[in-house]
């Protein structure tokens, strides 16, 4: 049993009675949640608004990761190859083939999808640590493929490409930032329901029973090559849309922005935001955009061994990351009740 | 009512007065955001961290000679507060880091933002925005381009110029040369390349005899050096990094081959690359350069030299001054502090974008003798000269003139 499946199955005698509560917030706090999305940002700068794009970009990057992972029990640190294909795919549409932005984010999910599906299929005979190896030589062989001289009149090679930022349509008195935000928003909240609806679906059942044991699954008549297959795809896919709309944001797509560094940022966030809770992805999301800043914060020159301090405090103090500070303060919230 | 209506008229007339004398008071002091009557806030962006992070020293030395700017009182009475950002050598994050000095630190300008990958990223914004993106820490050639990219300026000359100057050379000196390139295979290697051809223009396809390419991650590159042997050629051109410039430098003498040795200036530090690789063998390569080499024992009583190692003490005692990015974070910061005081109290980003781009003459006492910092409206490649140098006993011997090549973008 490896590292990652153990951390789900801890804590899991109560999700099978109750899977949805165990992988979302209460209808309650998501309505809140929804609510300070959407009013934030027009009381802030352009930059904070930026910042809050990343991070719905980045949250659904380790939702997708969340997926395969927390869902399937597959390990992955190949995400960044389908995060650059996805953002590839947007920009050389948009800036070669001039079609529309929107247009362009469905193409890169169906063609991540397809790309994931396609590599999960070898993959089928890998499981824990060689499946982790196998997606690293994939997220390492990445920026190098995109740099081949045959592709470089699409890619621009190592120059990269300049994307063009989309204004706000139909005249909405807004910046392009703010109308980014809102889009991204709009993809985002679609996603995420899409997501839990199939954890929660025939689909999701199956991943799970994949992750809990593959041997009693295939046994209670799980295609268990089928779907993990599919849980790869689906992951590339959300990934791919998350690369797209980030391709979008920064304006600018080169080999060196999808590194291996990119993947494990994106596992990390994972982990952090707890593993198979799916609103826990946007707390990771949040800990890989903002922590290195305040890291870089209290020392330029050791950025790097705060930021371990820090993420090794939050390993140590809270190994379930946001899901268990969520569970103690559901806790804490009905004892008040009882009170 | 004629009385009245000469009250009123004198009365507007003292009013406009006011009003313009109250302009030109505020003509003479302008600002920007970023700028006040105490402080210049000057942005940066820097690889502290990730692949590129040996190239963070260049900014640490400009903090700390910023610092020796404000001790000794500030550029025209203010003080510089200069932040810098890790980026990591990832575009997105420069993106990120980028927007925040302009949006949330207000900066007046980004100076000398590290890596063309990053400065790719945010030149289109950094453009839009109008905010000077000064003196970029890279030696592509797009970066000389003031008709589309009026806010982007670089600093040190570009890759393309210095092959020129080698073509140049090699025509007038070998014009029956037959040319071995190895270069490395992304865009400073390219943009090498691409100066070389132009350079020889029509007779590049009949001189050059072979185009080899290496990766990065190539262990070794001794069996580029065994087939360029094997195709005869008599010049070869070595566009490789230090690491790899050496064992170039090894394998050439170890097989016998005796071409003409074109080194590019990415590798002719004596201290990183020629030592390691031997004197022995390094006889009678030719490079340019236009900063002074620190290892180099010519420069031991030079007056500029002298100076930057007094500042390397005094100010920044934990850098390591055989490190080329110290002269280069040294060389570009008193370009900076030369622009903003030629700005004197007119600090708007216009005005430093004007002032940078009408420098005439200016030297930094670590570039070569003969060699002057000269920029204009339509010249936005402050080093365009380079003098070529021959290795000789223990160290590089300058010869010929200064030579100039303008590539732009």
């Amino acid at each position: 049993m490896s590292a990652a499946e153990e951390v789900v199955a801890e804590g899991h005698q109560a999700v099978e009675a109750v899977p949805k509560r165990a992988m979302t917030l209460g209808t309650g706090t998501s309505l809140v949640v929804l609510a300070a999305l959407l009013i934030v940002p027009m009381f802030v700068k352009n930059f904070v608004i930026f910042q809050m794009t990343m991070l719905l970009i980045y949250g659904l990057a380790v939702l997708a990761l969340n997926i395969l992972t927390g869902g399937s029990g597959q390990f992955s640190l190949g995400q960044s190859a389908f995060y650059a294909v996805g953002a590839y795919t947007s920009a050389v549409l948009m800036e070669h083939a001039n079609i529309n932005y929107a247009l362009t984010i469905p193409i890169s999910a169906v063609v991540c999808f397809g790309f994931g599906y396609l590599f999960g299929k070898p993959a089928l005979r890998l499981s824990g640590v060689y499946l982790a190896l196998a997606t690293f030589a994939l997220a390492t062989a990445m920026p190098q493929l995109l740099k081949l001289n045959f592709l470089e009149h699409w890619t621009g090679g190592v120059q990269g490409l300049v994307v063009t930022k989309p204004d706000a349509p139909f005249g909405l008195p807004m910046s392009q930032d703010t109308w980014l935000y809102y889009f991204t928003l709009i993809v985002t909240i679609a996603i995420y329901i899409f997501s839990v609806n199939l954890l929660r679906s025939r689909s999701g059942r199956a991943f799970m029973a994949i992750r809990d044991n593959e041997i009693a699954a295939s046994s209670m008549g799980v295609n268990v090559a089928l779907y993990k297959t599919l849980a790869f795809g689906v992951s590339a896919g959300i990934t791919g849309v998350a690369g797209s709309l980030g391709a979008i944001a920064v304006q600018f797509v080169a080999p060196d922005s999808y590194t291996i560094t990119l993947a494990i940022s994106l596992f990390l966030g994972m982990v952090v935001g707890g593993v198979g809770w799916l609103p826990g992805s946007f707390v990771g999301a949040a800990f890989i955009i903002f922590v290195p800043n305040m890291a870089e914060s209290i020392s330029k020159g050791l950025s790097g061994a705060v930021f371990g301090v820090l993420l090794f405090l939050v390993i140590y103090l809270v190994p379930h990351g946001a899901r268990q500070i969520a569970i103690l303060g559901q806790q804490f919230a009905g004892k008040l009740k009882k009170n | 009512m004629p009385a009245v209506t000469g009250k009123l008229a004198a009365a507007s007339l003292a009013l406009a007065l006011i009003a313009a004398s109250a302009s030109t008071a505020s003509a003479q002091k302008k600002y920007d955001t970023g700028a006040t009557d105490t402080e210049i806030k000057i942005g940066n962006i820097m690889p502290y961290s990730g692949p590129a992070s040996a190239y963070g020293i260049i900014g640490r030395t400009e903090a700390a000679y910023f610092k020796k700017i404000n001790e000794e009182g500030g550029i025209n009475g203010r003080k510089i507060n200069f932040v810098s950002y890790d980026d990591a050598y990832s575009p997105p994050k420069t993106v990120e880091q980028a927007r925040k000095l302009v949006e949330s630190d207000e900066v007046l300008l980004i100076f000398n933002s590290l890596g063309t990958p990053p400065n790719s990223a945010i030149q289109k914004y950094m453009n839009s925005k109008k905010v000077p993106q000064l003196f970029v820490a890279t030696g592509a050639t797009k970066w000389n381009d003031p008709q589309n990219f009026p806010w982007t300026m670089g600093w040190q000359p570009n890759y393309q110029s210095e092959t020129q100057i080698y073509a140049k050379y090699i025509l007038k000196e070998m014009p029956n040369a037959k040319i071995g390139v190895l270069y490395q295979n992304d865009d400073y290697g390219k943009d090498y390349l691409k100066g070389l051809k132009d350079g020889l223009g029509a007779k590049a396809a009949s001189m050059i005899v072979l185009e080899e390419s290496y990766e990065t991650s190539e262990p070794t590159i001794d069996n580029h050096i065994v087939k360029m042997k094997a195709t005869g050629a008599d010049v070869f051109i070595n566009i490789t990094t230090p690491k790899f410039a050496a064992q170039a430098i090894k394998k050439i003498s170890e097989i016998g081959w005796k071409p003409t040795h074109f080194l590019n200036n990415v590798s002719a530090s004596v201290g990183s690359v020629i030592k390691p690789a031997g004197f022995e063998n390094s006889q009678d390569i030719i490079s340019a350069a236009y900063l002074k080499d620190v290892s180099d024992p010519q420069w031991k009583d030079d007056a500029g030299m002298k100076a930057f190692l007094e500042f390397m003490t005094k100010y920044f005692p934990e850098g390591d001054k055989l490190d080329g990015g110290t002269i280069v974070g040294y060389g570009v910061a008193q370009t900076l502090v030369e622009a903003l005081k030629k700005c004197g109290d007119n600090l708007t980003r216009e005005n430093v974008m004007k002032q940078a781009a009408s420098l005439k003459d200016f030297r930094t006492e670590v570039l070569l003798p003969g060699i002057k910092i000269n920029t204009g409206a339509n010249d936005f490649a402050p080093i365009s000269s380079l003098q070529l140098m021959k290795f000789k006993g223990e160290k590089w011997d300058l010869f010929g003139d200064v030579i100039s090549a303008d590539a732009g973008g």
